[in-house]
C-alpha cells in the first residue's frame, strides 16, 4: 500500500515537473539541431602505428584536447577536453599502451589507455616555482618496466613509475637562479643528465642514477657571456645554445660529464647575418636556426664543430627527425609555391637524399604550413612509406600520404571568437536550387508512413525509414531562405582570422575565408558586426559584414577593415584604415541609402572615425552628433568614462570623418575595495514588443526599456581570486546599473559575502547575474528588474484612449527619470559558464535563460523562474497569471537541458537569433565543439510542428466528406419512398 | 333571386322560392309580421361581434404582456447559468457570456416582428414593448457585465498601453572595455 502511494506521489511529481519543462522525444534528437566535435590546433602529434590494430595519431592541442585521431579517416576516438587552465606541455606514449600527458606547467601527469581513452592514473606532481616542463618518456621497444618517466616541472624532477603513476623519486632543482633546460637520459643508460644554467651564465650538469634519483656527479662551468636561453639538443651528449647577443652559437658537449663549450660565430656560418633564432624542430646532429628570414641547417660534428650544410627560405615548415630503417634519420620539410605546397622528406645525414618529395595542390584559404608531423610506413615494395600530418595557418588538420590530402579537419571552429548571423538568398523563381520536392506518391508514401508511426503501427524497419526521412526533410539544407526563417547562416570568426559561414540546416560550412590585409600578411580578427542588412531598400545588394582586425597584437597597432559579401564568402574589400582600433560602436538606428550601418571606431588617441566614408554617412551622422556619446571602461584603474563627440578634427588631419570628443563625466570606483569584473549592456538588436508590465490585478508597470544602461559588477580586490580564496567578511560583490549618457547611477546593490565570478545577462529592463555566495557557500542568481516610476502616472484610460499621453514621445536621458528596482534572489545549484536569453523576432514570445553550465551543457530555464514577484503563497489570480511559488534555488530540469545527451566542450559562448517565426529562437553554441539548434520557448504556438500528419487530416477530410455525400444520398432515398408510400 | 323573377315572368302558375328572403327586407313588399323586428337580429350580431373583438383584444394584450415578461426568465436562466460558468475565461464561460450578449441583441432586432401578431387598434402595445426592452437590456447589460468580470473589456489602463512599443531614445551611447 505504501509503495503504491510512493508510485503514485513520484508520478505526480513527474507529471507536475514534464508540464513546465521543455523536453525532447529521443527520435527528435538531430532533427532541429546538430552537434559538431573539434580538438583546436596541434601542437604535439604522435602516431602510433604498430601492425596490428588501428592505426592512430595521438594530438594534444591548444584547446588543451587529447585526443586520439583514426588516420584512416580522421575522426575522433576518442578526446578528452582539459579545462582551461591545464595546458598540455607535452604528451607521448608508454609502454606501447598508455598516452602520458603532461600538463599543468608540468604539474600534472596523467595516464590515458591508449584505444578507449580511459584514464588509468593520474599523479599530482609538487610544484614550488614556475619553470620549463619537460617530458620524457624513454624508448623501450622491450617494454621494460624498470624504466621510469621523467617528468620536470615547477623546479622538481619527478620520476614516475609509467604502469601505476607512482613517484619513484623526485630531485629539487629549485635553486636560486638556476634553470634546468633539459633533460636527457641515453638509450641504455641509468644515467640521467639534467643540464640547466645558473644566472645564464654558467652551466652546470647533473648526473642522476635513475634507479634511486642520487647525485651520482655534478659538474659546473663558467661560460664568459650569458646564454639566451634557446635551446636544441642534438644529441644525447650534446646540446646546442644561443647566447645572449644571438649572434653565437654555443656547442656544449657533455661527455662523460665534462663540460665543454665551443663557440661558432653565425656570421661565419651565413653572410650577412642578424639576430638569429633556434627553430624546434628536433634533429639529430644537426639544428635549424632561422637567420635573416632564410632557414639553415647547421651540422653538429663529433667534435662539436659546426657547418652549414643548406639553406632553405623562411616559409618553410619542418618536422622532428624520424628514424627509419636502418638507423637512419629522417625530416618532412614544407614550403610554398603558388597554389601547391611540396611536401619533401630527406636523410638528416645526407640531405641530397631525398626520400620522397610530393606536390599537393592546397587551398589558397588555408593560409601556410604552420606544423609537419611525419610517420613512416612499409609499402609492399619494403620501401619507406611517409605520411604527414600538417596544421595550417587557420589551424585545419591534414593529412597527407601518396600525393593526395588524404583527409581534413577544420580545427579553425574550435577557437571561435565572434558570431552573427546573416541571411541566404531569396529563392528566385525558375531558379530550382535543389531537387527536394518528390512525386506526388512519394510524398503520400510517406506521409502514410509517417500516420503509421503516430498511430503506433509502424514497424521497426519503418521506424527507421521514418528517422531517415525527417532528418533528411523538407529541404533544411537548401541555400535559400525559407518563409519562417529557419534556414541562415551562422558567421564565425576564428582566432586564427578565418571566417566560416555555417548552414543552421545541417551544420555544413557553406563557405570559409581567411583574412587578408595590403598592410600585414595575416591580420588578426577581433570582432565580427553586420555591415549591410538589405531588407527594405537596395535589396539587389548583397548583405555583408564587416570584420575588424588588427595589424599586431599590440593594441596601438593600426586596424583592417574588411568587408565580405555573406551570399559568396567573397571579400569585398579590405582596407587598412591606418589607425588603431580601440573600440567598434555600430550605429543601429543609422543606415545609409544602400542599408550600410554606420559604425563608429575609436582609436587610442581618443578619436572616433565614421564609417563608411561617403558624404552621405557623414550627412546622416552629423544630424544626429549631438545624440551620440562613447564610454570606455578602464578595467585595471576602476574607472569608467563618457565621452561626447566634440567637433571635427580637421586641424590636426585632413581627414573629415574623424571626430575628436570630449569626456563629459567619469564614475571612479574606489580601488582599495572595488574592482571591475564585469560590464554588460543589452543586446543593440534586441526588440522589445511592449513597454508595459501588467500585473494581475490589471495594474501597469512601465518598464524602464534602455540601450544606454551599462551593469558593472565589482568585488573587493581580495576576492576577484578564486572562490574560496578569502572570507566571507572580506568580500563583497556590488552591482550598478549606470546610464552611459550622464553616467548617472541608477541602482547600487551590494552583496556582502559574495564573490564573483559574475556571469550576467541582460536584456529588455532586467538583469540577471550569477554569482558565489560565501556564507551559504552556494552558488546565486539575483535578478533585478527596472521600472519607470515616472510614466507610472499615466492611468486615466480615457487619456489613453484618446491617446493624450507621451508614453510614445522619445525620451531623453537628461530628463532624469526616476526609476525603481524589483529584485531577487535564489540559490543555484551549479556553477556557470556563460549565460544567454532567447530572442525573437518581434519581442512577444516569452523568455528563456540559457544557461552554460560547468558541464558544457545548456540549460534553459524559463524567465518565470527568476521573476521578482514570485511570493511563497501566490494568489489564484497570480497562479493562473503563471507566477510560481518561491522556492530557495532555482531547479534543474533534466529535460529541459537543451543539448539532451550531448556536451558542447569548452563551452565560451551562446548567441541566439531570431527566426522569422515568432515563437522560434535559433541558438548557437561554441566552444572546442559547435552546437546549433531552434528552441521555441512558449512552444511552436505559430505553427503545426514538423511531425504534425497532413496525412491524417487530409484522409479525415476525405472521409468526412465521402459521409456527408453518402447520408445525403441515402437520406433523399428515405424521402423518395416515404413520399411513396 | 333574379332567377325566381325571370321563372315567374315567363308564366308559371306557381312557384315556391325557397331562399330566404328574411335578410333582404328592403326588396320585400311584404310586411313583416306583427311583433316581429328586423333589426334585433342585427343588433344581437354587432353586440356578439363587440364581444369577441374585445375578448381577442385582452387576451392579444394579456399575451404581449407575456411575451414582454419572457426575457425575465431567460434572464434567471443566464445569471444562473453565468453563476456556473465563474470568473475565468474558458470555452465554457466564454460560450456563455456570448450567448448572453446575442440574445438580448437579437431580440432588441426584432422587437417589431415578435409584436406584430398582437398590433390592432385597440391595444396598447407600447408599454409590453417598453418593459421587453427594458428587459432585453438589462440581459444586455448583464452579458456586458459578465464579459467585463472576464476581463474582457478594455476598461484599463493596461489594455491601453500593453501594445505601446518602448519610446524612442534620443540619445545614442556605445562603448565597454577596450579591445585587447
Amino acid at each position: 500500500m505504501a509503495m503504491a502511494l510512493r508510485l503514485y506521489l513520484l508520478l505526480i511529481v513527474f507529471v507536475s515537473s514534464a508540464i513546465v519543462s521543455f523536453s525532447l522525444y529521443e527520435d527528435q534528437v538531430g532533427l532541429m539541431d546538430w552537434h559538431q566535435r573539434y580538438i583546436g590546433k596541434v601542437k604535439h602529434a604522435v602516431f602510433h602505428t604498430q601492425k596490428t590494430g588501428r592505426k592512430r595519431v595521438i594530438v594534444s592541442t591548444e584547446e588543451n584536447v587529447v585526443a586520439s585521431l583514426d588516420l584512416r579517416h580522421g575522426e575522433i576516438f576518442w578526446r578528452h577536453v582539459l579545462g582551461t587552465k591545464d595546458a598540455i606541455d607535452g604528451v607521448d606514449i608508454a609502454l606501447g599502451k598508455y598516452v602520458i600527458t603532461l600538463s599543468s606547467e608540468g604539474s600534472m601527469l596523467r595516464a590515458w589507455n591508449l584505444p578507449d581513452g580511459q584514464m588509468v592514473w593520474e599523479t599530482s606532481l609538487h610544484s614550488a616555482q614556475h619553470s620549463k616542463s619537460l617530458l620524457s618518456v624513454p624508448v623501450n621497444l622491450k617494454f621494460d618496466k624498470d624504466y621510469s618517466i621523467l617528468v620536470f616541472g615547477g623546479g622538481y624532477l619527478h620520476a614516475v613509475s609509467p604502469i601505476d603513476g607512482e613517484l619513484l623519486w623526485k630531485k629539487d632543482f629549485t635553486a636560486e637562479g638556476f634553470e634546468v633546460q633539459r633533460v636527457l637520459q641515453p638509450l641504455e643508460s641509468s644515467i640521467v643528465y639534467v643540464l640547466g644554467f645558473l644566472h645564464s651564465s654558467e652551466a652546470i650538469v647533473y648526473q642522476i642514477d635513475s634507479k634511486s634519483g642520487e647525485v651520482v656527479a655534478e659538474k659546473s662551468k663558467a661560460f664568459p657571456g650569458r646564454f639566451s636561453g634557446e635551446i636544441s639538443a642534438v644529441s644525447n651528449d650534446k646540446v646546442v645554445v644561443l647566447d645572449s647577443t644571438r649572434s653565437i652559437l654555443v656547442t656544449i658537449s657533455f661527455v662523460d660529464g665534462e663540460i665543454s663549450f665551443q663557440k661558432t660565430l653565425i656570421s661565419s656560418l651565413v653572410e650577412d647575418s642578424g639576430e638569429a633564432e633556434i627553430l624546434s624542430p628536433l634533429l639529430s646532429n644537426m639544428l635549424a636556426v632561422k637567420v635573416n628570414k632564410r632557414t639553415i641547417f647547421v651540422r653538429v660534428g663529433d667534435q662539436g664543430k659546426l657547418e652549414m650544410v643548406d639553406s632553405l627560405s623562411d616559409e618553410t615548415a619542418m618536422s622532428d627527425s624520424l628514424p627509419v630503417a636502418d638507423d637512419q634519420v629522417a625530416f618532412a620539410s614544407v614550403h610554398h609555391e603558388g597554389s601547391k605546397i611540396h611536401l619533401t622528406v630527406k636523410l638528416v645525414d645526407d640531405l641530397d637524399t631525398v626520400l620522397l618529395r610530393e606536390s599537393i595542390q592546397m587551398d589558397q584559404h588555408r593560409g601556410r604550413v604552420d606544423r609537419v608531423f611525419i610517420n613512416n610506413y612499409i609499402k609492399t615494395d619494403r620501401s619507406n612509406g611517409f605520411r604527414a600530418l600538417i596544421v595550417m595557418e587557420d589551424h585545419s588538420l591534414l593529412l597527407l600520404q601518396q600525393g593526395a590530402i588524404v583527409w581534413s579537419r577544420e580545427e579553425g571552429l574550435a577557437s571561435v571568437t565572434d558570431v552573427t548571423t546573416a541571411e541566404l538568398p531569396v529563392e528566385k523563381d525558375g531558379v530550382s536550387v535543389a531537387k527536394v520536392e518528390h512525386t506526388l506518391v512519394d510524398w503520400l508514401k510517406g506521409h502514410i508512413l509517417k500516420l503509421k508511426g503516430s498511430l503506433l503501427l509502424a514497424s521497426p524497419e519503418d521506424v527507421v525509414a521514418i528517422q531517415e526521412m525527417r532528418m533528411k526533410s523538407s529541404g533544411r539544407s537548401k541555400l535559400t531562405r525559407d518563409h519562417n526563417g529557419f534556414r541562415k547562416l551562422f558567421i564565425a570568426l576564428t582566432r586564427a582570422g578565418k571566417l566560416f559561414a555555417l548552414h543552421t540546416g545541417d551544420g555544413r560550412i557553406v563557405w570559409s575565408t581567411l583574412l587578408n590585409s595590403p598592410a600585414c600578411a595575416r591580420p588578426s580578427g577581433i570582432s565580427l558586426y553586420q555591415w549591410q542588412v538589405p531588407h527594405h531598400h537596395a535589396m539587389d545588394e548583397n548583405p555583408s559584414v564587416l570584420v575588424v582586425g588588427r595589424c599586431g597584437s599590440d593594441s596601438s597597432s593600426p586596424g583592417v577593415l574588411s568587408f565580405v559579401d555573406v551570399y559568396t564568402g567573397k571579400e569585398i574589400s579590405s582596407s587598412d584604415i591606418g589607425h588603431s582600433v580601440v573600440q567598434v560602436m555600430p550605429l543601429p538606428l543609422f543606415t545609409d541609402s544602400t542599408e550600410q550601418r554606420l559604425h563608429l571606431i575609436a582609436d587610442t588617441d581618443g578619436h572616433v572615425h565614421l564609417y563608411p566614408k561617403t558624404p552621405e554617412a557623414l550627412g546622416i551622422f552629423q544630424r544626429e552628433f549631438q545624440n551620440v556619446y562613447w564610454y570606455n571602461v578602464e578595467g585595471d584603474d576602476g574607472i569608467i568614462r563618457g565621452h561626447g563627440m566634440k567637433s571635427s578634427c580637421a586641424g590636426e588631419t585632413a581627414d573629415e570623418y574623424c571626430f575628436t570628443t570630449r569626456e563629459l563625466w567619469t564614475v571612479v570606483f574606489p580601488s582599495e575595495s572595488e574592482k571591475i569584473i564585469s560590464t554588460l549592456t543589452r543586446k543593440p538588436n534586441e526588440v522589445v514588443h511592449t513597454q508595459a508590465k501588467v500585473s494581475t490585478d490589471q495594474d501597469v508597470l512601465y518598464k524602464y526599456v534602455s540601450r544606454n544602461l551599462l551593469f558593472v559588477a565589482t568585488v573587493s580586490p581580495k576576492g576577484a581570486g578564486e572562490i574560496g580564496s578569502v572570507t566571507p567578511e572580506e568580500s563583497a560583490l556590488v552591482v550598478y546599473l549606470i546610464d552611459t549618457v550622464t553616467g548617472r547611477i541608477l541602482h547600487r546593490l551590494s552583496h556582502q559575502g559574495c564573490q564573483g565570478p559574475v556571469h550576467a545577462v541582460f536584456s529588455e529592463n532586467w538583469v540577471v547575474y550569477h554569482y558565489f555566495n560565501l556564507r551559504a557557500h552556494k552558488y546565486e542568481v539575483t535578478v533585478v528588474e527596472i521600472y519607470d516610476q515616472s510614466r507610472a502616472e499615466n492611468k486615466n484610460v480615457w487619456k489613453l484612449v484618446l491617446g493624450k499621453h507621451n508614453l510614445t514621445a522619445p525620451i531623453s536621458s537628461y530628463s532624469r527619470p526616476e526609476m525603481f528596482t524589483k529584485s531577487q534572489s535564489y540559490f543555484f545549484p551549479q556553477s556557470v559558464k556563460t549565460i544567454a536569453v532567447t530572442s525573437t523576432a518581434k519581442g512577444i514570445t516569452s523568455k528563456q535563460l540559457l544557461i552554460g553550465t560547468i558541464g558544457d551543457q545548456i540549460l534553459a530555464l524559463d524567465k518565470r523562474f527568476v521573476d521578482p514577484r514570485r511570493t511563497l503563497n501566490p494568489s489564484q489570480a497570480e497562479k493562473e497569471e503563471g507566477i510560481i511559488p518561491l522556492t530557495d534555488s532555482l531547479p534543474i530540469i533534466p529535460q529541459s537541458y537543451i543539448t539532451h545527451s550531448l556536451k558542447v566542450e569548452g563551452l565560451r559562448g551562446i548567441v541566439t537569433a531570431p527566426a522569422k517565426l515568432e515563437s522560434t529562437t535559433h541558438v548557437f553554441a561554441y566552444g572546442v565543439d559547435l552546437f546549433y539548434t531552434r528552441l521555441a520557448p512558449s512552444k511552436t504556438y505559430d505553427s503545426l510542428t514538423d511531425d504534425f500528419s497532413y496525412a491524417l487530416l487530409l484522409i479525415t477530410i476525405v472521409a468526412l466528406v465521402a459521409a456527408i455525400y453518402i447520408t445525403w444520398a441515402l437520406s433523399e432515398k428515405k424521402e423518395l419512398s416515404e413520399k411513396w408510400r | 333571386m333574379d332567377k325566381g323573377k325571370a321563372v315567374m315572368g315567363a308564366g308559371r302558375r306557381w312557384a315556391v322560392d325557397f331562399s330566404d328572403q328574411s335578410t333582404v327586407p328592403s326588396s320585400r313588399d311584404i310586411l313583416d309580421p306583427p311583433g316581429f323586428s328586423r333589426a334585433s337580429p342585427e343588433q344581437d350580431d354587432s353586440a356578439t361581434s363587440r364581444q369577441k373583438k374585445d375578448a381577442e383584444a385582452t387576451w392579444k394584450l394579456q399575451k404581449a404582456w407575456e411575451v414582454a415578461q419572457s426575457p425575465f426568465k431567460n434572464l434567471m436562466m443566464m445569471g444562473f447559468m453565468m453563476w456556473m460558468a465563474g470568473n475565468t475565461v474558458h470555452l465554457f464561460s466564454i460560450g456563455i457570456t456570448f450567448s448572453a450578449l446575442w440574445q438580448p441583441l437579437s431580440a432588441l432586432q426584432s422587437v417589431g416582428k415578435i409584436f406584430e401578431p398582437f398590433k390592432d387598434n385597440k391595444v396598447e402595445l407600447l408599454m409590453p414593448k417598453l418593459v421587453f426592452l427594458a428587459l432585453n437590456l438589462g440581459g444586455l447589460a448583464l452579458g456586458i457585465w459578465k464579459l467585463n468580470t472576464l476581463g474582457l473589456l478594455p476598461t484599463h489602463a493596461s489594455d491601453w498601453v500593453s501594445s505601446l512599443p518602448p519610446p524612442q531614445e534620443v540619445e545614442h551611447s556605445g562603448g565597454g572595455f577596450a579591445f585587447h
